[in-house]
């Protein structure tokens, strides 16, 4: 997984509440049983005018001049600002993928969904929660300012805006460790071993019916 | 009527007083699975059951492979294809799916399978079918474990009081590898619905009344437990439909306490305990209920006699009205959020502000998916359409049973018949046109009347749209080609 400490990127505004998972990578897309190249349909529905297919050439096909991401001002956004409960809907982790892959390293939403907001931090990729005020301001400021550019410090834990001011920002601690270090999950779960062959000793003593039940 | 304890002053009496007070039936699964808590908050919890299907797993395969690892313990998986398979004719196999990267993916899922030694039922084995009715239907799913799945709508096992929700598929990799997760303790909420609902008022229609209360980020953060002498009275086919769509309205496990109907439903299923077992594992359940005296972060109360069968109007679940309601008027939302929102939504559907729910006339209906494809759900549609005729202006009706076990089952009660002679096609178990993997999907503009959990757009087919009703709503709908009250419609 890639380490996340300092980012610096330009700020797309997505200004629309409860964007969901079909949105951020439409179901036709799941098909692959890679985990990369989903960029090129990040918002497929929203980002073109014609239906999109897996293996088409997204060079060729028609875009929605209206849409953010097309905007010429937006061009290399690596900072998505979003509205509330982004990224609800389903658990498919093709959605931090395809945010990732197209170049997004952070979200800044007032809110997320619980599964879409875990499946981030194993990719990478940095979901922030702000007050909705606060929110609220960066969009106006994002869409103000062309080239508005905010930095995000996750040892620190704060938004550094243009102008030096700097807002606060709540992580998970072991989240942000994992984050910060490029950490596997897995590798760091199997130094508890240990502690997962006693848990399954108690409780197949206990609940002896819960083992060896599919085979 | 959300109750919420979150400020500053109420927190601290209210955590010592939960010192005090008895656990909530999401309290006691999580200690009972509890293998480590760590300081930072995180916490390690052992998985019972985990299930598969092709679309969230061969990223997750490959994962093991690249790292040499092996599967922790094989006998607590279960896979199953559902996603992209077919529903029409499949004697030809894997190999006669006919588009080319949905029979990889299913492929995919055989290989790895194979190659892990995990039990699957495959395309063409009578048990196949959707991962959350086949689970359920094997016994696999038991009151009291942990159940998880790369696919949100895992929540559907709360109906067992057991702790399942869904994962992404990175978690996958690490329930393979390590039958654990790392995670992090949820709040309680818990959802009261008392009384006694109508006539023609299903288990569908109370949770998308439950999510036009909460919203579809009411329950984030929260475990929700349904609750409430109504509930007491609802199937276990019932109680799936309401937790499959807890995730709908943010939580990502919805729970029911176990009680006899449970019991009842549990016995005798093929992976169900047996002999000693069966008596110790019953004992054991009799205490996953919430204690009298638990108390919870936040309570909803819900009067069963209030909810009349629902349709939603909208892209998103909460965007639901009754059915004798009509669609709102933007212009009269006061949240400007909301009031996009609603314009945008509307715009998508192609319906009209203050426009009658009746007044939405329909393309297709689709009797299926994870919430309401099993053999109550069938069975209440079947009731409606028998020796009736679906509506010369419908393109389409389907009806996709859950599993290849609901389908034997529906045939033997001739309910296939039923659907067959009112002029619904009667097809093979999958996910079907849920959400559209599989050639079943919607065109652009076309309404569909769907027993199904989401109206996101696009999500039926591109620049679909979808109406999510109950089993019986959307029989009654495909019969009279627009939505209609199916509590006047059974009386004539």
């Amino acid at each position: 997984m890639n380490k996340f400490n300092l980012h610096q990127g330009i700020v797309a505004p997505m200004d629309r509440a409860n964007v969901d998972t079909d949105l951020i990578i439409p179901k036709q897309f799941l098909k692959s049983i890679k985990r990369s190249g989903f960029g090129p349909n990040l918002f497929d529905e929203l980002r073109y005018l014609d239906e999109g297919q897996p293996d088409q050439d997204a060079s060729q096909r028609p875009l929605n001049p209206d849409f953010v991401l097309n905007l010429p001002r937006y061009k290399g956004a690596s900072v998505l600002l979003a509205r509330k409960n982004f990224g609800c809907g389903s658990s498919r982790e093709h959605a931090p993928w395809a945010l990732e892959d197209f170049g997004f390293r952070a979200i800044i939403a007032p809110s997320f969904a619980d599964i879409f907001y875990n499946n981030c931090f194993k990719n990478g990729l940095l979901p922030i929660v702000l007050d909705e005020s606060v929110v609220d301001e960066l969009f106006i400021e994002a869409q103000a300012v062309e080239g508005y550019e905010l930095a995000i410090d996750l040892e620190r834990q704060r938004v550094c805006k243009p102008d030096g001011s700097e807002i606060e920002f709540n992580v998970d601690g072991f989240r942000r460790h994992c984050l910060l270090n490029g950490l596997d999950d897995i590798g760091l779960t199997l130094q508890y071993a240990d502690d997962i062959h006693a848990y399954e000793a108690r409780r197949s003593s206990a609940a002896p019916w819960l083992f060896d039940t599919t085979k | 009527m959300l109750l919420r304890a979150s400020s500053a002053e109420s927190c601290q009496p209210i955590l010592e007083e939960r010192k005090m007070a008895g656990k909530t039936l999401y309290d006691k699964l999580w200690q009972d699975h509890l293998v480590r808590q760590n300081d930072d908050g995180s916490a390690l919890i052992y998985i019972d059951r985990h299930l598969l299907h092709e679309v969230t797993s061969p990223q997750a395969f490959e994962g093991l492979r690249i790292a040499n690892r092996k599967p922790w313990r094989i006998d607590a998986n279960l896979a199953t294809p559902d996603h992209n398979v077919p529903t029409t004719e499949r004697s030809s196999g894997v190999q006669g799916i006919a588009d080319p990267v949905s029979r990889i993916q299913v492929q995919t899922l055989d290989d790895n399978c194979e190659s892990f030694g995990i039990t699957e039922f495959k395309m063409n084995d009578l048990r196949q079918g959707i991962v959350h009715v086949v689970g359920p239907e094997q016994g696999a799913t038991l009151p009291g474990m942990t159940v998880v799945c790369g696919d949100s709508h895992t929540s559907t096992h709360g109906a067992f009081a057991t702790l399942a929700h869904g994962i992404g598929t990175s978690e996958v990799e690490h329930v393979l590898a390590t039958q654990c997760l790392i995670t992090k303790k949820m709040d309680n909420m818990l959802v009261r619905i008392d009384g006694q609902l109508g006539t023609g008022v299903t288990a569908k229609d109370v949770i998308l009344h439950v999510i036009g209360v909460i919203g579809t980020a009411g329950g984030t953060g929260y475990a929700i437990e349904f609750g409430g002498s109504a509930m007491a009275g609802i199937s276990m086919e019932g109680r799936m439909t309401i937790c499959n769509m807890a995730i709908e309205a943010g939580a990502r496990v919805g729970l029911v306490a176990c009680d006899q109907i449970t019991v009842d439903y549990v016995k005798g299923r093929p992976y169900s305990p047996k002999g000693a077992n069966w008596d110790l594992a019953v004992d054991a359940w009799k205490n996953l209920v919430s204690d009298v005296d638990a108390q919870f972060d936040a309570v909803v109360q819900v009067n069963a006699a209030d909810i009349e069968p629902q349709v939603t109007w909208g892209t998103s679940p909460e965007m639901v009205a009754g059915v004798s309601g009509k669609v709102p008027n933007p212009a009269a939302q006061t949240d400007v959020t909301k009031r996009e929102g609603y314009s945008r939504a509307l715009q998508y559907m192609g319906l009209q502000a203050d426009q009658d729910i009746t007044a939405i006339q329909l393309d297709r209906v689709f009797i299926g998916s994870c919430t309401n494809s099993r053999i109550e759900d069938l069975r209440e549609a079947a009731a409606v359409v028998k020796g009736r005729k679906v509506a010369s202006t419908l393109k389409q009706a389907l009806v996709v049973p859950g599993s290849g076990l609901v389908k034997a089952q529906a045939e033997a009660e001739g309910l296939d018949k039923i659907f067959i002679d009112a002029g619904i096609e009667w097809r093979e178990p999958g996910c079907s046109m849920c959400l559209a993997m599989n050639p079943d999907k919607l065109g652009a503009g076309e309404h569909c009347a769907s027993t199904s959990n989401r109206n996101f757009e696009g999500r039926q087919g591109f620049g679909g749209r979808t109406h999510l009703v109950s089993p019986a709503m959307a029989a009654a709908a495909a019969i009279a080609g627009h939505f209609v009250d199916v509590r006047e419609f059974v009386k004539h």
